[in-house]
């Protein structure tokens, strides 16, 4: 057999609080520190103790940015996940369980949905097997799956070291125990995980020293036992870049605090909390040159109208200010949203959808918000909208977000979704010299000073009006939700309103003529290519690397990304897809909003849709394989994709 | 050079109804900042959405007209963005005690050291005089089609139960004493809540200026008997400071309760809780980031030459792989 090297995909499950992430953490942090590039994808319930969760991992000696279909290693140490996840993992692979637990049958696991042992237990129930994980491993081990049992109670409870500590403090070692053991079927030097441990659990030697002792016994007997090389290995690589491990609430705080933004106003949702509590927890940093420190204000307010409110009235003050939130916090955004664009004042909403509609899926990926997040708000305003492919743009946009509302004085919403506020990547640092900080027409004190008189509404040439902010000397004025004059104050008049309207309308135009292309949409691949798929948000990865697979097997597709979904560049759109025989629109929603938007605006439609709508991101693999589908003649015009768990 | 009155006063034409109690709020607010002497332009009044709420427009200082319902929320923002401005917030009861009662609760619980004036009419008056949440149960005002089948809230008690740090009620028409009480709220440092009676001409004919004058509660000689009367005029010591003793604290609360409750023929006005004991939300911001008020969030320069000042490294550095 072939030995691979540094290519997997490995999976952690087991009960929600068990310390499913710690295991998936540590495997990534050994992982990563040996050089490797590594991509997280965790998965888990609305719940906080006792339902099953999961968190995969893939390994490369390149960087990888999404989810598989096709597991190599599925390591676990308790009997639910063994049963949910067996049938993943692709021939040649690797099953590590708890011997102990083999004979626990289905009935024994209050969580393991009716659904589910029903669809399982069918298999077994044909082929005459009980429904017990036993069953489950054997399937496997006749798809060629290698099974690799593992006593943990038994090696923790023979170890002279350990035998004396309680079975409570014990039994949380069995997670560092099965990153050991993955390890050790990788022949991956020990040493690593090692130095993992040292890193969880800094400054805590006593357990340190049990965990690293739990790790080497574990380490040590799966070794002995099981002698026969498995089919992939991986190696350390030398690398001395400077790399982060880190998700999408981060990058985006992370780009939040680069912006300057200085107060973000929020109320707990999944999956937004994580990036508020990210920056609250580094409210004070340091500055590039050295002297006085920076701070983010972070205000949890007691619902979404108040956290939307909260920021726009920070902005009105000229501070750079934002809000994060979900579906459900973004309903309730709706009416400030529109004040915010008919008082031309900047405000950024980072939005991260998960499923919908009302409480939906709350912890699972959903792109269905689109059509929403270009509407929300009775009237018309311009808003800009920004739609993020991976964790790097993350950054980045998180970053360009306040330019463009302080360069258009509107909204800007910041789309994103459960998959990328967590997923979970390694990167080399980011830069954020790389995009400048424009703050668009505000004027200084001095220049506000000096005016003799002042319109916060002027009509001007370009339609941005220059702005003071409340407290400047010279620049008092007035803000109100009706319709304006330029001074501020309530109007009726028709002919202002269609002044303003146009006003407020006409800085769109213009942010499509002066946004640059690549903030607009990207094109990846071949332009010339014969199939284009077309897609936006966090299936970027799964689109990307099934776009090598196809074309290192002679397909000609290309990809185009859509970015800026407002304003919409049309144009750019209708020459592209004008050029290609075939489009695939590829989303996680039911109706295909994107393809619906391109639609509206160019008039062209999609020739295919691959539609996903069951909360699990869309899989490299489904996308290669539905689009091969789709070129074979095969495939319906809408393609439903199921993959998960 | 010393701010006339015409100083806070816009070019605006207000468009209130004749004998509308916001024109003495209105007046009481201006004088107040006269008497305080501010910069206009250190001045921003936010309002909700209402009859009341039109009043930031009539004012020379910065005007921030929101949502029916969400003045405190804008107004705390901008103030959290930067505490040196001087925000005073104003709206209707509906705006303030219906839409708004979650924020009018959650913004006591921080003690931001701002003022918020609520125009109570009992009614809806922008939308024609609708029951608001203020107005009591059985009673039926002018364009009620039945009596109102929900009970009154009580602004004061709220306020106290939320954390207000500075509780206070006026009349429209006593200007002089609602103009001492709005500048004893914008100088209190912490939370501050003006409650101000404001007979709705147009569509209140329960609450009327007759009313509260006690015009149907002659003397024997013929003259009105005021239903409202000043707190002052009874030695109320509405103070509690860290000096109070705990017992005397108590007792203080049992009479702001108390007066607080008293409504009908004695309606007290005047300041009823002045709290001196609770930091700001300001303060304890500050207790945590030295330089929140010298370079206040709204203020801080973030960009050098137009690239960021934020040194990430060591954000970096915490989730570095090594
Ligand atoms: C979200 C929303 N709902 C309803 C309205 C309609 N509306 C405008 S003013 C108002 C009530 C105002 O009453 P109050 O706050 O007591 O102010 P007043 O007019 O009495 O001064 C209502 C319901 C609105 N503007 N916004
Ligand atoms: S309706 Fe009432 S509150 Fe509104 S302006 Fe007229 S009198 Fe004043
Ligand atoms: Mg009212």
């Amino acid at each position: 057999m072939e030995l691979i090297i540094n290519h997997l995909a490995w999976r952690i499950g087991g009960a929600q609080g068990s310390g499913v992430d710690s295991a998936a953490n540590l495997f990534a942090s050994a992982m990563a520190s040996g050089g490797l590039h590594v991509f997280g994808n965790r998965e888990f319930y609305s719940n906080i103790m006792g339902e099953h969760s999961y968190f995969e991992l893939r390994v490369s000696d390149h960087p990888v940015a999404c989810p598989t279909t096709r597991l190599n290693v599925l390591t676990t140490f308790d009997a639910e996940t063994a049963i949910r996840h067996s049938n993943e993992i692709a021939d040649g692979g690797a099953l590590i369980y708890d011997i102990k637990l083999i004979d626990t049958p289905f009935e024994k696991i209050p969580n393991l949905e009716r659904r589910v042992q029903q669809d399982l237990g069918k298999v077994l129930d044909e082929k005459g097997l009980p429904r017990t994980m036993n069953s489950m491993l054997q399937l496997a081990e006749q798809r060629g799956i290698t099974l690799y049992p593992v006593p943990y109670e038994d090696l923790l409870k023979t170890d002279e070291m350990l035998q004396k500590l309680p079975y409570a403090t014990l039994k949380k070692m069995v997670n560092t125990m099965s990153a050991a053991a993955s390890a050790a079927l990788l022949d991956y030097d020990l040493k690593f995980i090692n130095q993992g441990l040292e890193e969880t659990f800094s400054g805590k030697q006593k357990v340190i020293e049990l965990n690293i002792r739990a790790a080497e016994i574990t380490y040590d007997y799966f070794k002995k036992t099981f002698t026969k090389p498995f089919s992939r290995k991986i190696e350390p690589i030398e690398s001395n870049e400077k790399r982060l491990y880190v998700n999408g609430n981060q990058a985006v705080g992370m780009g939040k605090i680069a912006a300057g933004c200085s107060v973000q106003a929020y109320y707990p949702i999944s999956p937004a909390t994580d990036e508020s509590t990210y920056l609250e927890g580094h409210e004070s940093f340091p500055l590039k040159n050295g002297d006085g420190k920076g701070s983010i204000l972070v205000l949890q307010t007691g619902d979404e109208i108040a956290a939307i409110c909260s920021a726009i009235g920070a902005g009105l003050s000229g501070a750079r200010a934002a809000t994060s939130t979900s579906g459900p916090g973004f309903s309730l955004m709706a009416e400030a949203l529109g004040w915010a664009g008919i008082n031309e004042t900047p405000v950024v909403v980072t939005l991260y959808q998960r499923g919908g509609p009302s409480t939906g899926l709350p912890t699972r990926s959903e792109q269905g918000d689109l059509r929403f997040a270009l509407h929300a708000g009775h009237g018309e305003f311009p808003r800009l909208l920004v739609a993020s492919g991976d964790l790097e743009e993350s950054f980045y946009d998180a970053m360009r977000v306040f330019n463009y509302a302080e360069r258009y004085q509107t909204p800007v919403i910041h789309l994103l979704d459960k998959g990328l506020a967590t997923y979970k990547r390694t990167f080399p640092y980011f830069d954020s010299n790389r995009i400048k900080i424009e703050r668009g027409a505000l004027l200084s004190d001095e220049e506000a000073a000096k005016l003799e008189s002042y319109d916060r509404f002027a009509y001007t040439d370009s339609n941005i009006s220059p702005r003071t902010v409340l407290g400047q000397a010279g620049g008092v004025s007035w803000y109100t939700g009706d319709e304006s004059t330029e001074d501020g104050h309530i109007t009726e008049d028709p002919i202002d309103r269609i002044l303003m309207m146009e006003k407020r309308a006409n800085k769109l135009v213009s942010a499509l003529q002066e946004i640059p292309e690549d903030e607009q949409f990207i094109l990846h691949g071949d332009p010339n290519a014969t199939t284009t798929i077309v897609g936006w948000g966090s299936t970027k990865g799964s689109i990307l690397e099934a776009l090598g697979r196809l074309n290192n097997a002679d397909h000609s597709v290309n990809f185009l990304q859509g970015r800026l979904m407002s304003p919409f560049p049309a144009a750019a759109f209708s020459t592209i897809l004008e050029k290609a025989e075939h489009l695939i629109g590829i989303e996680e929603n039911y109706s295909g909003q994107f393809a619906q938007l391109i639609r509206e605006h160019t008039g062209i439609a999609m020739d295919y849709f691959i539609s996903k709508y069951n909360g699990r991101p869309i899989t490299v693999d489904e996308v290669e394989e539905s689009v091969l589908e789709i070129m074979g003649g095969q495939a319906p015009q809408k393609v439903v994709l199921h993959h998960g768990i | 050079m010393a701010y006339s009155i015409q100083d806070y006063k816009s070019d605006v034409h207000s468009n209130w109804c004749p004998g509308c109690g916001d024109f003495g709020i209105l007046n009481a607010v201006q004088m107040s900042l006269m008497d305080m002497q501010l910069d206009p332009h250190r001045v921003a009044v936010f309002s909700g959405v209402g009859c009341a709420a039109k009043t930031p427009h009539y004012i020379q200082t910065y005007g921030v007209h929101t949502l029916h319902g969400r003045v405190l929320p804008f107004a705390t923002g901008a103030k959290l963005a930067n505490p040196n401005l001087n925000i005073i917030a104003v709206g209707g009861d509906g705006d303030g005690m219906g839409i708004g009662a979650g924020h009018f609760v959650g913004t006591g619980r921080m003690n931001l050291d701002l003022t918020y004036v609520l125009f109570n009419n009992g009614v809806y008056g922008l939308t024609k005089g609708q029951a608001s949440p203020t107005l009591e149960l059985g009673q039926q005002t002018k364009s009620l089609p039945q009596p109102n089948s929900s009970g009154a809230v009580n602004p004061l008690l709220l306020a106290f139960a939320s954390g207000y740090s500075f509780i206070a009620r006026g009349y429209a028409y006593n200007i002089p004493q609602l103009k001492g009480l709005i500048r004893d709220a914008i100088e209190h440092p912490g939370l501050s809540f003006v409650e101000v009676l404001q007979p709705c001409p147009t569509y209140n004919n329960i609450n009327t200026r007759e009313w509260y004058g006690g015009a149907d509660r002659k003397d024997a000689e013929g003259t009105a008997r005021p239903r409202v009367y000043n707190l002052e005029d009874q030695d109320h010591d509405p103070l509690i400071s860290s000096e109070t003793a705990t017992e005397s604290r108590h007792a203080k609360v049992g009479v702001f309760i108390e007066k607080a409750l008293e409504w009908g023929d004695a309606i007290p006005t005047g300041i009823f809780l002045r709290n001196l004991t609770q930091n700001t939300y300001e303060e304890r911001i500050g207790e945590r980031i030295d330089t929140y008020r010298s370079e206040p969030p709204a203020r801080r320069q973030i960009e050098n030459n137009q690239q960021s000042v934020a040194d990430l490294e060591p954000l970096f550095e915490e989730l570095r792989v090594f």
